[in-house]
């Protein structure tokens, strides 16, 4: 047993249920509890979706322990079928039909035989992979099915497209901006004439799922969901894939190189170059905003970084090597993807966190106090009670982290968006020393957090009242630092002299 | 004219959205300041926690997940082992005077004996622990609370009455502080007294329920509850309707004082006037129909009270239907109904939500109380929908709060804004 009350990911059955419902025509049918159709709410309101969830539940309760579902999941499978006629139905086990072991491949079989749709049984453990991962493999689940299924019933011969084309893998519902980051790659190829073969699983139907095999490579721009699909279509058609998230000026580009190299290896003659230059510096703001004077204040700052392995090794990139702030550690809660994250990060990362647990972040946050944290929704809240702004980069996100306006991650409008968020989480450039030299807002009201009574060395009246001018931000930082320095040396009583031999001891 | 009829009960699959009943522990936890609440489950118990919570998750409440692991379920590690390190844990960080377990899904389906465990780790570690199952193979929504609160019943202090006096009073059900001190002062008023209130701010200041106490509930999905009351207790239930509207509030009090022999004084003119202070909200809605899905439990209270400010009830879907302890209710309900020369609504137990669908896009309600899971596809449908779990956080009891039903209820209502299109599905 974990005590535990918050979770980076969720449990399996949820990743199931985003590849299933983004799917045209796919119906979800979960063997759950009642209550464990939360999913639903989730799509309806963080997504703000108009039409109704195709999921359902098979309810697992007392009868069902007693005697088993008997005919109950198949009779949900099959009356789904004529209710909405979908294409697809896929039955999803949850934790609780994990441990009662019934046989719903059975169900599922059988369920096949009288249902104008295919069935499939999701092969996801709940104890064994979490919501990414179980989505990882659902969709490389559907595209085995689809794909062997064809390849059995005629005898196709893959063509390629006429123009060179791309699946993009990997896109699906409740994904962290991944409908504005679907519209800026659907820009990017359109202006490099590389067609869009399929999306995956965002929106298509399962019918189109033959057609895979004709683009001329796959681009999976997020590790966390994707890469089964890819490595399975490499080997069964050998379809290479690109699997850089386009984030940042520098990943963008390299990603661009990479599906430059790819298509070039088929016979084309490809060059990026004078795109990716025009991009980056007119088309983007992003890299002149970094060398603009107003910048220069960044230097020297201080970030740390956690979020899923895409999102926190992009952003601690771009931190590093694009805007000049100092990543004092970087961290993902994706456990199954650690070795990648290290190297990825390892060349100017101190240090690297792999931790699903929220009070071991929190601890370290407040550890290494920086001035800006990257994170999740739960780091929002750290920082909040540190006061230390935080910028959102990854899931787990709440409802304002899907925004209406276009807000993508990936490429040149992603950049900027990129820079702006990562500006506007430090505090502001003159903002910051007019505090400095001013000693703070002028502020009536007193911080209320900060009680000088909580010391354990006192304070001297003209100290107080010096220490009182620091802006709040970091307030504490001082008290506390100079405090440190007091016992160190054996000094009772902070006075002035001492606050400033402090300041020079720690600068 | 619409003829009335008898009510008339239905009862359909059970495929219908509602919360899990372990969202019980978000308000509980709040409630009884001393307690702290362990969900012994897996990561699908504490992804709804977590999500349906909201921020509150990020206040440190006192509640927490014991996640169960592999080795749990296969009974590899020891559950008493395991629960006293993580209860210990919770007694150096919190040091609560109550620890309630809630059984979940899974400690069901692997049959962890929690009662068995609990009074030898209580007398271990010196916390008392409280066991409840709320899970979602028996329970919907706030019958977590009923499994609760049936478990809180059996801890409170045994005394006897003294011959002399009137048997005591105690109300049952968790409401916000000073809900539940405006209702204690309206029975007051009438000069019955209120002996105490399960549950209570505190643990340690549960009321004492000597034999042949009064009980009497203030919500409508507290039948475990009253149960263990008169059955392991033996306290006398008082039947009454539920305080929730003026008509509620007024017929609750009415039987109370009943009971105790008192003729209640300015009740009805206390009604009167409140009914006048709602009169502007009762002009948006009356003459309107309403459709709930059901999901809380609250289904009837709610129905009789806007079938009394004038609206139409088509359906009342309900989880779970207790028609003794919902007795009184139903009788007013149908009573309001005639009276009012409405519709009998048709009171449907365990819906089935695909099948209300149907039947809402034939009635076309004016307005249809319902999940989150359903509220946004409706609305993108020209329907009104007003998202039920409001009705649970809110304070709707006693006659002061029925303004805040009506609040609730008429928001979508006032909303005017032009039809919206749905593009036709390809």
């Amino acid at each position: 047993m974990k005590l535990a009350y918050w979770m980076y990911t969720g449990p399996a059955h949820i990743g199931t249920l985003r590849i299933a419902s983004s799917f045209k025509n796919v119906h979800a049918i979960m063997h759950a509890p009642l209550g464990d159709d939360y999913f639903n709410v989730m799509q309806s309101m963080l997504e703000r979706e108009k039409n109704f969830t195709p999921v359902t539940a098979s309810i697992v309760d007392r009868h069902v322990l007693a005697q088993g579902s008997k005919d109950k999941v198949i009779n949900n499978i099959t009356r789904k079928d004529k209710e909405e006629n979908p294409d697809l139905v896929i039955v999803t086990p949850t934790c609780t039909s994990s441990i009662l072991q019934e046989d719903l491949a059975n169900f599922v079989t059988r369920a096949s035989y009288n249902s104008k749709a295919d069935v499939l049984l999701a092969d996801v453990n709940h104890y064994r992979v979490n919501e990414l991962q179980a989505a990882d493999r659902t969709l490389e689940q559907i595209i085995k099915f689809y794909i062997e299924k064809e390849s059995t019933s005629s005898n196709s011969n893959i063509k390629k497209t006429k123009k060179p084309s791309v699946n993009i893998i990997g896109s699906f519902t409740l994904g962290f901006h991944n409908t504005h980051d679907l519209v800026e790659l659907r820009k990017i190829f359109k202006e490099l004439d590389i067609e869009i073969n399929l999306v995956i699983p965002e929106g298509t139907h399962v019918s189109q799922l033959k057609n895979l095999p004709q683009a001329w490579f796959n681009l999976v721009p997020y590790r966390e969901t994707g890469l089964r699909t890819a490595e399975y279509l490499k080997n069964k058609f050998d379809m290479p894939y690109v699997n850089i998230p386009p984030m940042g000026l520098q990943q963008t580009a390299d990603c661009l190189k990479a599906i430059q190299n790819i298509l070039n290896s088929q016979g084309l003659d490809y060059n990026f170059d004078s795109y990716i230059q025009n991009q980056t510096y007119f088309m983007s703001n992003a890299s002149w905003f970094a060398r603009s004077v107003d910048c220069q204040n960044l230097i020297g700052k201080k970030a740390i970084v956690f979020g899923d392995a895409t999102h926190a090794a992009s952003f601690a990139k771009i931190l590093h090597y694009e805007m000049g702030i100092e990543v004092v550690w970087a961290g993902t809660y994706c456990i199954h993807d650690a070795e990648w994250f290290k190297q990825e990060l390892s060349n100017f990362c101190k240090e690297i966190i792999i931790t699903d647990d929220h009070n071991l972040i929190a601890s370290l946050i407040a550890k290494s106090e920086p001035d800006a944290i990257f994170g999740t929704q739960m780091e929002r809240h750290i920082g909040k009670r540190l006061n230390i702004p935080c910028g959102v980069i990854s899931s787990p996100v709440h409802i304002q982290n899907f925004p209406l306006g276009y807000k993508p991650f990936f490429g040149y409008e992603g950049s900027n968006q990129i820079a702006d968020l990562i500006y506007n989480s430090f505090t502001l450039g003159m903002e910051d020393h007019l505090l400095e030299i001013f000693g703070g807002h002028d502020n009536f009201q007193q911080d209320s957090n900060f009680d000088i009574n909580s010391s354990s060395v006192s304070w001297n009246n003209k100290a107080h009242e010096e220490l009182n001018k620091i802006p709040g931000f970091v307030r504490n930082k001082v008290k506390r630092k100079t405090e440190d320095f007091a016992k160190n040396n054996q000094i009772n009583e902070i006075t002035l002299e001492v606050m400033y031999a402090a300041k020079e001891n720690n600068s | 004219m619409v003829k009335t009829q008898e009510l008339n009960f239905e009862c359909e699959t059970g495929n219908y959205h509602t919360f899990c009943p372990i969202s019980c522990v978000s308000w509980l936890y709040q409630k009884i300041e001393d307690s702290f609440f362990l969900v012994i489950g897996t990561k699908t118990c504490g992804y709804f926690l977590q999500n349906a919570m909201g921020v509150m998750i990020f206040a440190e409440p006192r509640y927490a997940m014991a996640e169960l692991e592999e080795g749990d379920i296969s009974a590899q590690l020891n559950d008493y082992q395991e629960l006293k390190r993580l209860c210990l844990d919770i007694k150096k960080d919190r040091n609560p005077s109550v620890i309630f377990w809630i059984g979940t899904c899974t400690t069901e389906i692997i049959k962890m004996d929690l009662e068995g465990i609990a009074p030898k780790l209580e007398n271990e570690i010196n916390v008392p622990i409280v066991v409840a199952r709320a899970n979602g193979l028996d329970y919907a929504f706030t019958q977590g609370e009923d499994t609760v609160l049936a478990a809180l019943a059996q801890r409170c202090p045994k005394t006897q009455i003294k011959p002399s006096l009137k048997p005591p009073l105690i109300l049952f059900g968790s409401l916000p502080e000073s809900t539940a001190n405006e209702l204690t002062l309206e029975l007051e008023r009438q000069g019955v007294e209120v002996s105490g209130w399960l549950p209570s701010k505190n643990y340690t200041e549960l009321p004492e329920i000597p034999e042949g106490a009064y009980v009497v509930g203030v919500n409508p999905f507290l039948s475990r509850t009253a149960t263990t009351l008169m059955r392991r207790r033996k306290a006398k239930l008082i039947s009454a309707p539920f305080p929730i509207g003026p008509d509620g509030t007024r017929a609750w009090i009415e039987k109370i004082c009943s009971v105790y022999n008192i003729i209640p004084k300015n009740l009805e003119e206390r009604e009167n006037k409140i009914w006048n202070n709602l009169k502007k909200d009762i002009e948006v809605i009356k003459g309107k129909s309403v459709f709930f899905m059901g999901d809380n439990l609250l289904e009837i209270s709610l129905a009789r009270f806007l079938a009394s400010c004038g609206m139409h009830v088509y359906e009342v879907g309900i989880p779970y239907m207790d028609k003794r302890y919902q007795a009184a209710e139903l009788k007013l309900l149908q009573e309001v109904c005639e009276q009012k020369q409405t519709i009998t609504p048709r009171i449907v137990e365990k819906p089935d939500n695909y099948n209300q669908l149907n039947r809402i896009f034939d009635l076309q309600p004016d307005l249809v109380i319902t999940g989150m899971a359903h509220a946004n596809p409706l609305e993108a449908r020209n329907i009104n929908t007003k998202w039920s779990v409001e009705f649970t956080f809110a304070q709707i009891h006693g006659f002061t709060n029925a303004a805040e039903i009506l609040k609730l209820v008429t928001r979508p209502l006032k909303r005017k804004l032009p039809e919206f299109k749905l593009l036709p599905q390809e």
